[in-house]
């Protein structure tokens, strides 16, 4: 299936920033199940470092815009040409050993329900483990976007029993290494339609950016003469990931995707763009803004199939 | 495997039987003549330079004074050429095989392979940077300067207790201590032949400055990265700096463009080539590792994989200095280079082990029991010092959580002849030597000695009330 | 230069000047109390002392009432007040310590041996300290540290943003304590010029160390004219504004021969001392006094956002 994606992220700066950086994985690798025709990611008057693919096979880069930047908006335009591989990550260039991903974070880490509900999952293959976790996270985590943020964790969203795809990812990796199958989380983009869900706006994870101030000093009334100013620091988060799932590691097929939210294993609906431990590991943008104020982040994400 | 426990009586280092051990010959004079009213004189005067150059201690979360000294002991601690020799082969051997094994963990990890080191040991350890596999540091270095912690048990006898691969602390003392030393007593450097350790900065920034990226076609613009003057190394950091000749700079003063890392300066951007850093991986860069990080530098992990700037130590270089993966180490030395070891490494159960465990269980009251990630002294056990009470609770820990835990005889530390109050009396030393490894592999003669100042105790972390002495190496 | 130590050496003496500047305004307090109650009277002085340090509303928020032994533990310890005398001490100590390096040790001694002396004033017993002590060992602190500056400094960059600092500074505080003095002191019309003027005035110029040079420079009667030029257009008188912008100007002057190249830092201090040089003070009391002044504090403050702005924040390119 052919698929092109148009995906556009607008940051909006209350106060004028600095400067910006963002660490870039919008690009997405070429494997059997996909190959990249056409691809590019723009952003107006920005400095671009050179791309770099690293150990698990991201396309990664740095932008850096000098302020101030009022307005800053990261557009992705491309084409891919997709193939049903039934979750199988065959021929992906990558060498970070799947051992590595046995360790957990702070959103994948394990609790007494997480145990139970890793345990409750039979299956008498690594296969089947995989599939029946999957279903046991799948029923133990009602889909209602909303009720969940981006900072939940595995087990907060297992305790509130709902959740989105960010939240199905997490818990599916943190009971799957419970159960000894390394696990990773993935981001991507998913045609819609014929009733498969991707995650609402902004609530799947993407970017976090944080602001800082380095240093710039208060101009202040006549009673008072100037200060020194420490620098001060606001954290402001958001972002989009159109969607986001799991892949486990199966002794023999190798690295097997999971989304839980649509019950399945991703197939050429799917466009795989990167992954790493958790949502904020693998998140497209991660971004950092000099500065101290409000900042708005509006995203639109269109996938189509394209006719041929 | 005990060795250590078994002996009641420790390895003193300045005398043997009724005689004096050559390399101390100089000191035995020295001390004995030296007046009460002299030495109390010297001993404030060192308290005042120290603090007059600021070189102070904090310790994280023990409150007190912030501007604490650590306590310096004027009683040199001294090596002879011949057994300097042999620790700095056998040191230079270690720093080469940790490095060795570095740079094969992160790319093909033939050692694992060859069923060499357990995969999940290395794989599943917290200090293995997935974002850094795949990439080759500038010469294959990831530590460029390494710690080896050692202590001595007899006349040839050495151990490593630990290595430090990231950033290991204490150098400045090893610098100050000497130069205080020939300042109270230009005599005693007069009349003996002491290597120098002076050239330790020079020896330093040529290390940095050979490890510079492919990409950098001038000479290579080298800074220190400091956590900032909050931090508890902040003079040594700032020491370095000034001794280097080479900027101090705290995340906020660089800045990711382009390819490549500029420092803020009055006088516009100027890029940085080899970043030495004194600030853990975990906060280098909050778009790759922590995103909650304002030390870091956002974007700089991206530079450094695409070969735009050095890391000193490599990201990922922990690995190498964990307490599971140091029972390895021999085996390293064995596998990259064809060696065997020069040094030894003392005896190690894992607690995670179920024979070790029992071994450890059945045995506390005379072993040493630490913490896998601790470090400073803090949670550990020192059994043949412990009241039943701390040894029971000990032993809840390791059976709650094995794997946290290793443990290792009660080593008869050697002792050093050390200034008391009652007058001059042994006490347990280590010593932490710095090696440095860049173009070329490169040890000062002489490190930092640590001494132990209560009676009978083995605890030499300053944190614990531990001190401080110079460290000599006499020339040929 | 890291932009940021420029920074730091810049801020510490600023913070030093600062110091020395609370320790003035002190002693006249001090003064004034010991002189006969005339117009608003002996608490009064204490409030105007409070309104020149521009810290009024914070000491009514935390102490109420005026009284003498509160505004000199406002003025002089209290670390909630950020221009106290121990805070900028600790303040300037902080930025010296972060730059150390970059200091001679002669600098760095007097300065962590200030930072020693003032712990040791703060355990002290309160009524073993008169004022006169404290204001005096403030002024030979900050003597001390300008004095190992010039002797051991090298002429290099930092010792331009250290004289910097020391120049703005001082051209903001001798600004606002003229204006404080004229503006909110004396607000009646009919008082200005009256004996009482008069008398206040001398406060002044003996606040800043300067009544004896003023006799010698102009001699006879102290009128309100004369005192205005001398601390704002005298080029001898070393607090004056001209000589405090002129030294800015001249050290941004050495920054941009050294660095071979220009901000518009440059532009703006000689602009402002272009003003003062042609200025007579006949204008400057057309313009109004208060006015003139409140228009040279925001001067000052654009050309400390230009230094900022060209040289401090690691922006410039």
């Amino acid at each position: 299936m052919r698929l092109s994606v148009r995906h556009r992220s607008t940051y909006r700066f209350a106060a004028p920033m600095r400067a910006v950086v963002q660490s870039h994985r919008l690009t997405p690798s070429s494997f059997e199940g996909q190959r990249v025709l056409d691809w590019r990611v723009e952003v107006e008057d920005a400095v671009f470092g050179a791309e770099l693919t690293d150990g698990a096979g991201n396309h990664i880069r740095t932008m850096f815009m000098l302020g101030p930047v009022e307005e800053l908006m990261v557009d992705v335009t491309g084409q891919v040409e997709t193939a049903d591989l039934s979750g199988v990550l065959r021929g992906h260039r990558e060498q970070v050993p799947p051992l590595a991903y046995l360790r957990t974070t702070r959103a994948t880490r394990s609790d007494l329900a997480l145990t139970e509900l890793a345990e409750s999952a039979g299956g008498a293959t690594p296969l089947d483990r995989a599939h029946s976790l999957a279903a046991a996270v799948s029923d133990a985590i009602r889909y209602e976007p909303g009720r969940t943020h981006e900072a939940t964790t595995a087990a907060e969203a297992l305790e509130a029993g709902v959740g989105v795809c960010q939240d199905h990812a997490h818990a599916l990796i943190a009971t799957a290494v419970i159960a000894g199958l390394p696990a990773r989380y993935v981001t991507g983009y998913l045609l819609t339609g014929g009733g498969l869900r991707a995650s609402g706006q902004s609530q799947s994870l993407g970017g976090m950016t944080q602001s800082q101030d380095a240093g710039g000093q208060r101009q202040e009334g006549r009673a008072a003469p100037e200060e020194q100013d420490d620098g001060e620091a606001t954290v402001l988060a958001a972002g989009e990931a159109s969607h986001a799932w799991a892949e486990l590691w199966v002794e023999g097929l190798g690295w097997v995707g999971f989304d839980v939210s649509n019950r399945c294993c991703p197939d050429e609906r799917y466009i795989r763009l990167g992954s790493g431990f958790d949502a904020a590991d693998a998140a497209p943008i991660r971004g950092m803004a000099q500065g101290i104020g409000e900042e708005t982040l509006d995203v639109r994400v269109a996938v189509e199939q394209v006719q041929q | 495997m005990d060795e250590g426990s078994a002996q009641p009586r420790y390895f003193n280092e300045m005398f043997e039987g009724d005689g004096v051990r050559a390399p101390y010959a100089a000191l035995d004079g020295w001390s004995r003549e030296m007046p009460p009213e002299l030495r109390g004189m010297k001993q404030s005067e060192a308290e005042a330079l120290f603090r007059r150059i600021g070189i102070t201690f904090a310790v994280y979360g023990e409150g007190g004074d912030p501007d604490r000294l650590i306590p310096f002991d004027m009683f040199p601690r001294v090596f002879a050429a011949d057994e300097w020799l042999r620790l700095e082969r056998g040191i230079k051997q270690r720093a080469r095989a940790l490095n060795a094994f570095l740079v094969d963990v992160y790319k093909r990890g033939e050692i694992v392979r060859a069923g060499r080191i357990p995969a999940k040991l290395v794989y599943c350890n917290e200090a293995f940077e997935a974002a850094v596999v795949g990439f080759r540091p500038p010469r294959g270095v990831y530590s460029h300067v390494v710690g080896i912690d050692l202590v001595r048990t007899g006349p040839d006898e050495f151990f490593v207790l630990e290595d430090n691969c990231r950033t290991p602390s204490g150098v400045s003392y090893m610098l100050e201590n000497r130069e205080i030393m020939m300042r109270m007593f230009p005599q005693l450097f007069r009349e003996n032949r002491i290597a120098p350790v002076e050239n330790y900065p020079t020896l330093l920034r040529r290390t940095l400055a050979s490890v510079a990226p492919i990409k950098c076609d001038a000479e290579p613009t080298v800074v220190i990265l400091t956590p900032g003057h909050f931090n508890s190394a902040y003079y040594e950091h700032s020491f370095l700096a000034d001794m280097m000749g080479v900027e101090l700079v705290e995340g906020t003063d660089l800045f990711v463009e382009g390819d490549f890392v500029w420092m803020r300066t009055t006088q516009g951007p100027k890029k940085v080539d080899v970043i030495y850093r004194r600030l853990d991986d975990a906060f280098i860069d909050p778009l790759c590792f922590r995103p909650d990080s304002m030390l870091g530098v956002p974007g700089l992990m991206n530079v450094y994989r695409s070969g735009g700037v050095t890391i000193c130590s490599a990201p990922g270089a922990g690995v190498a200095d964990d307490k599971a993966i140091y029972t390895f180490v021999p085996e390293m030395i064995r596998f990259y280079l064809g060696e065997e070891p020069i040094l030894r490494n003392v005896p190690t159960w894992q607690c995670a082990k179920a024979d070790d465990r029992q071994y450890v269980l059945e045995h506390l009251p005379e072993l040493v029991v630490k913490e896998v990630h601790g470090s400073g002294g803090y949670g550990m056990l020192v059994g043949p010092k412990a009241d039943k009470a701390t040894i029971e609770s000990f032993a809840h820990l390791i059976r709650e959580r094995p794997e946290n835990y290793i443990a290792q005889p009660t080593l008869a530390l050697s002792t050093c002849p050390t200034f008391v109050d009652e007058g001059i009396a042994p006490r347990h030393v280590d010593l932490r030597p710095y090696c440095l490894v860049g173009e070329t592999v490169e040890l000062v003669p002489g490190g930092l000695t640590r001494v132990a100042l209560k009676e009978g105790s083995l605890v030499v972390n300053s944190s614990q009330g531990g001190g401080v002495k110079d460290t000599w190496v006499m020339a040929d | 230069m890291l932009s940021r130590t420029a920074e730091n050496l810049y801020w510490m003496t600023r913070y030093l000047e600062r110091a020395e500047t609370i320790a003035r305004l002190l002693s006249v307090g001090e003064r004034t109390s010991l002189t006969p109650n005339i117009g608003g009277g002996y608490r009064n002085e204490w409030h105007s002392v409070l309104l020149s340090a521009g810290t009024a509303p914070d000491y009514t928020a935390k102490y109420g009432q005026v009284r003498e032994r509160d505004v000199v533990t406002h003025l002089f310890f209290d670390e909630d007040n950020p221009s106290s005398v121990a805070s900028c001490i600790t303040r300037a100590r902080e930025n010296g310590r972060i730059v150390r390096t970059a200091l001679t040790t002669q600098m760095w001694d007097a300065l962590n041996a200030a930072f020693g002396e003032l712990r040791e004033l703060r355990r002290t017993e309160r009524s073993k300290l008169p004022l006169g002590d404290l204001v005096e060992w403030t002024m030979r602190t900050t003597a001390m540290m300008r004095g190992t500056m010039s002797l051991t400094h090298l002429r290099n960059d930092g010792y331009d943003f250290l004289n910097l600092g020391y120049y703005v500074e001082r051209t903001d505080a001798t600004a606002r304590l003229l204006d404080v003095k004229y503006y909110v002191l004396l607000p009646q019309v009919d008082l200005v010029g009256s004996g009482l003027d008069n008398y206040q005035w001398r406060t002044l110029l003996r606040s800043m160390s300067a009544h004896r040079a003023f006799a010698w420079a102009y001699g006879g009667e102290v009128t309100p004219a004369k005192i205005a030029d001398f601390l704002i257009l005298n080029r001898q008188s070393p607090r004056s504004l001209l000589a405090s912008v002129e030294g800015s100007a001249q050290h941004l002057e050495r920054l941009a021969r050294g660095y071979g190249r220009t901000t518009g830092a440059q532009g703006k201090a000689r602009e402002m001392a272009a003003e003062l040089v042609e200025a007579r003070i006949e204008d400057i009391q057309d313009e109004g006094l208060h006015e003139f002044l409140s228009r040279f504090i925001l001067e000052n403050g654009q050309l400390a956002q230009l230094i900022h702005e060209g040289y401090l924040n690691g922006d410039i390119r």
